[in-house]
């Protein structure tokens, strides 16, 4: 068979051993691809042949070149499994290893198979005649139970957004949702701009949330806003009182929250600067605000005289 | 000695027989009541309109008057099937035209649909009644006119998420002021406004108006004159529900909804402000189906109207609801019997972190008759599934999206295994599944031994190796649908349990290592099923151990489909033909 020759020649370097289509590992176990020929009629120990030839190729896993991304081996996970499964990608167009440098950039996850798209970043080891492989492990950098961390870490978004089809939410759906956001500012009387979601994370709550600043005319609904989502959210008082004035929170009221106050609210923004929320006008608020974060009154103490200066300086 | 029924009585008695599966059943007794059936059979369902030709199925069922077609395999609705695939209905059309020029209704799912399509329909079915889309495509506005300006008994128009060619509004100034006989009106999927006069008029005339699903551009003050038309409906999906309106028009629009005292189903509520969910309190009570699955708001303010739904059977909802409105709907809602959550952010980054596998829990604590359910959430354990299996025992369709690939149980950072085992062990009467989530092997090993009555298996991202195909193929015994992608199997197990495939109605493989090899060899093992490789780059110079990228396998009596693109391949049967030309298009 062709196969024959083309696979002992290529040596494979990070095989799958789970599957049949290619040779394993160190041993040169050549099967015919169709699985029939000398096996035929041991198809089903050829298949339970896989658990047992997976435990014999771990050692020589270890020697082994893999594909995985540079810093992508990610600490063994405490599960039954020995080997972590390998997972496939498909070859190139015309069978050129292609660097993995553009998956570096693109964060822990790798591209799958994204067939739909045009760009075709695709693992493909030299050796091996038919499948490059990934470590699945990559995927599986999430810290436990720090889905909050998660969120916040900088692991860029790009690398999730490309799998095809995943979530399996209907492209109806999507748009339907995506042209939600647009409909509401533009009913409120606002130039049709698109919503402007901004995660909220509270120190000590298990989860994070997420509000539309564009839904807000002012600090005094997103605190009571807020307020409502966090339920031990205690920037009250700034609700209470701003609900009266438009305007942006005065330096007396920030005062009021910081004296005092189990918590603050703060925001980073546009330079990665963390600010106490309140000492710019609303407007200015948004366009620079990229995440909220309630801290805990004590850890915000460092941020307050900055605050305090950046509005004296405006008064 | 002849006791044959004639053939008169067995047609009388065949008319009480309803089910399609009966009549099949009775269809394969002997030749008589094969004949008998197909001549009486007035509703005919086609689930794979590449499994049989247009021209045999006209010829079998002249008298056919209703007739339902399905074309794209399921994960087209995810983008994983590349356009101009085919599923086109207009063979269909032109052979129906022909030989049964009495059909009423048409039916079609994920089927590409052209503005000559439904011209002809128009032109040809003088008594047409009922076309209902779902998922279609290929068609604008103006094949629409040509539908309402035609049929003059037209009893039902429903456009069910379709993707259409949108040119204005005056498709539907063209129902003719004598057609009186609308029960439903669906044009939710469309973006341009209709002429609100038009509409009015429309309704006037329409006393058996049952159903009226109405596109986003449909203003909120508008609806307000709709409704006091149709204070009859039963189904309502609304426009956009965020205009400004005056203290007068919501205290009208109030009225407007306190009238419709038969309103059984409410969808819509695109952009819906939380300041006007109060007007739909006076409906809430006799509500049975509630889609807030484009509702943006906020749980407090889901969880205001869900408390007043007692009676609700269905519920779609976003994530937005978290696990405390999940609660109150446990509490609320004793009657539920489908709960589908979808994921309210656009990406795996912005999802609804507050929903967690505990408020699936609650409501499968407290709601008996909870049957089927589709989950979108961040994590979930394995703890949590197997409470739901043992509180459920009755589910009959489970679709969990963990919505992280490989996913483990978010607590023992174990895989799923156990959990969906607990589903398929304990749900003996579980027909779909969908699974997520980090899985070994095991799982499918246990979906093989206990997953006896599953009919469609959904899979992402799972399993280690051809043995997770091998536990499904030889175990899960009532097996129709089988879709997977990304999973790391190859060749093996596709050809161990080749004849299988003849018993399911299709397979659907993507992103997996199934060689090209294989695929020739599994054509030519089995030459019932169609083996379509759709794959990007030229099958001729491959070399057959390279993995496709996607493979459709589906058992027809038609053989291979003569309109496929370039980028679809079947396999030809002949052995004699050489290896380097086996592909045909």
């Amino acid at each position: 068979m062709l196969s024959e020759e083309e696979l002992q020649s290529n040596v494979s370097v990070a095989s799958s051993p789970t599957s049949n289509c290619i040779s394993k590992g160190g041993g040169l176990k050549v099967h015919n691809y169709f699985g029939l020929s000398d096996s035929s009629s041991v198809e089903s120990s050829t298949l339970s042949g896989n658990v047992e030839d997976d435990k014999a190729t771990i050692s020589l896993k270890a020697t082994e070149l893999t594909l995985g991304l540079p810093g992508s081996q990610s600490p063994a996970r405490e599960t039954e499994l020995d080997e972590k499964p390998f997972f496939p990608l498909l070859p190139t167009k015309d069978e050129i290893f292609s660097s993995s440098q553009k998956n570096i950039a693109s964060g822990n996850k790798r591209g799958f198979s994204d067939t739909m798209y045009t760009e075709k970043n695709w693992m493909f080891p030299e050796a091996v005649a038919t499948q490059s492989v990934v470590n699945k492990e990559v995927t599986q950098n999430i810290p436990k139970g720090q889905l909050g961390t998660l969120n916040n870490s900088s692991s860029p978004p790009a690398a999730k957004a490309q799998i095809v089809g995943w979530p399996p939410v209907r492209s109806y759906r999507k748009n339907t949702l995506a042209t939600t956001c647009k409909n509401s500012d533009e009913v409120d009387g606002k130039p049709g701009s698109a919503a402007l979601f901004v995660k909220v994370s509270m120190d000590g709550a298990p989860y994070l949330r997420k509000v539309d600043l564009r839904s807000y005319t002012n600090y005094g609904e997103l605190s009571s806003a807020l307020e409502k989502m966090f339920t031990t959210f205690t920037l009250g008082q700034c609700g209470s009182n701003g609900a009266a004035g438009k305007d942006m929170l005065s330096e007396t009221k920030l005062k009021n929250l910081l004296n005092g106050k189990d918590y603050v609210l703060t925001y980073e923004d546009k330079d990665g600067d963390w600010m106490l929320v309140g000492d710019v006008p609303w407007e200015m608020f948004i366009d620079v605000c990229k995440k909220l974060k309630i801290m805990k009154g004590a850890d915000a103490i460092g941020l307050a005289p900055r605050a305090m200066e950046k509005s004296k300086m405006r008064a | 000695m002849d006791l044959r029924l004639p053939s008169k009585v067995l047609e009388h008695i065949l008319s009480f027989v309803d089910s399609n599966e009966d009549r099949n059943s009775v269809s394969l007794v002997c030749k008589s009541w094969f004949e008998t059936e197909r001549r009486t059979r007035k509703r005919v369902i086609v689930r794979n309109c590449y499994a049989v030709t247009p021209a045999a199925v006209a010829r079998r069922f002249p008298e056919m008057k209703s007739l339902t077609l399905k074309g794209k395999p399921h994960f087209a609705d995810y983008n994983l099937v590349p356009d101009g695939w085919g599923g086109y209905v207009w063979p269909w059309i032109e052979a129906m035209a022909a030989k049964c020029p009495s059909l009423e209704e048409l039916r079609l799912k994920r089927m590409v649909v052209t503005d000559e399509c439904l011209e002809k329909i128009a032109a040809s079915f003088k008594d047409f009644k009922v076309l209902v889309l779902t998922s279609c495509e290929g068609f604008s506005t103006d094949g629409l006119a040509a539908i309402a300006v035609a049929c003059r008994n037209l009893r039902e128009l429903e456009l069910r998420e379709c993707i259409v060619e949108d040119i204005g509004g005056d498709w539907l100034s063209y129902f003719p002021e004598t057609l009186t006989s609308l029960v439903s009106l669906d044009f939710s999927c469309l973006d341009s406004e209709v002429k609100l006069s038009d509409l009015e008029r429309l309704l006037s005339r329409s006393p058996n108006l049952k159903s009226l699903k109405l596109n986003r551009a449909v203003s909120l003050d508008a609806l307000g004159s709709l409704l006091r038309l149709a204070p009859q409906l039963v189904e309502l999906g609304t426009g956009s529900f965020s205009d400004k309106l005056d203290q007068e028009a919501v205290a009208k629009l109030s009225q407007a909804f306190s009238e419709l005292k038969e309103l059984k189903s409410l969808s819509g509520l695109w952009d819906v402000l939380p300041e006007y969910i109060p007007l739909l309190y006076s409906v809430c009570p006799g509500l049975t189906s509630l889609n807030l699955s484009y509702a943006t708001v906020q749980m407090s303010d889901l969880v205001e109207l869900i408390t007043r739904c007692s009676n609700l059977q269905k519920l779609w909802v976003m994530d937005l609801i978290e696990d405390k409105g999940l609660e109150v709907v446990a509490s609320s809602c004793k009657e539920l019997r489908e709960l589908r959550v979808f994921p309210s952010g656009a990406g795996l980054d912005e999802t609804n972190v507050a929903m967690t596998e505990q408020g699936l829990v609650y409501v499968s604590e407290a709601c008996p008759n909870l049957e089927s359910v589709l989950y979108f959430c961040v994590q979930f354990t394995n703890t949590a599934m197997v409470t739901i299996a043992r509180n459920r025992p009755n589910l009959k369709c489970f679709r969990l999206c963990v919505m992280e690939p490989f996913a483990p149980d978010h607590k023992t950072q174990k895989p799923l295994d156990e959990g969906f085992k607990a589903i398929v062990e304990r749900c003996k009467d579980l027909q779909r599944l969908s699974v997520s989530g980090l899985l070994t092997d095991k799982a499918f090993e246990y979906i093989g031994t206990h997953g006896k009555k599953l009919r469609m298996l959904s899979i992402a991202f799972a399993g280690d190796s051809d043995l997770m195909l091998h536990h499904l193929l030889s175990g899960c015994e009532s097996l129709n649908k089988l879709e997977i992608r990304d999973c790391p199997f190859g060749d093996t197990a596709l050809l161990e349990n080749a004849a299988k495939l003849k018993t399911m109605r299709s397979l659907w493989m993507s992103s997996c290592c199934v060689s090209f090899g294989a695929c020739k060899l599994l054509s030519q093992k089995m030459p019932k099923l169609n083996v379509e490789v759709i794959d990007e780059h030229p099958l001729e110079t491959r070399p057959d151990s390279s993995p496709v990228e996607r493979i459709y396998i589906y058992r027809t009596l038609a053989g291979p489909r003569l309109d496929m693109p370039e980028f679809v391949w079947t396999i030809h049967k002949n052995p004699e033909i050489g290896v380097s030309h086996l592909a045909i298009k």
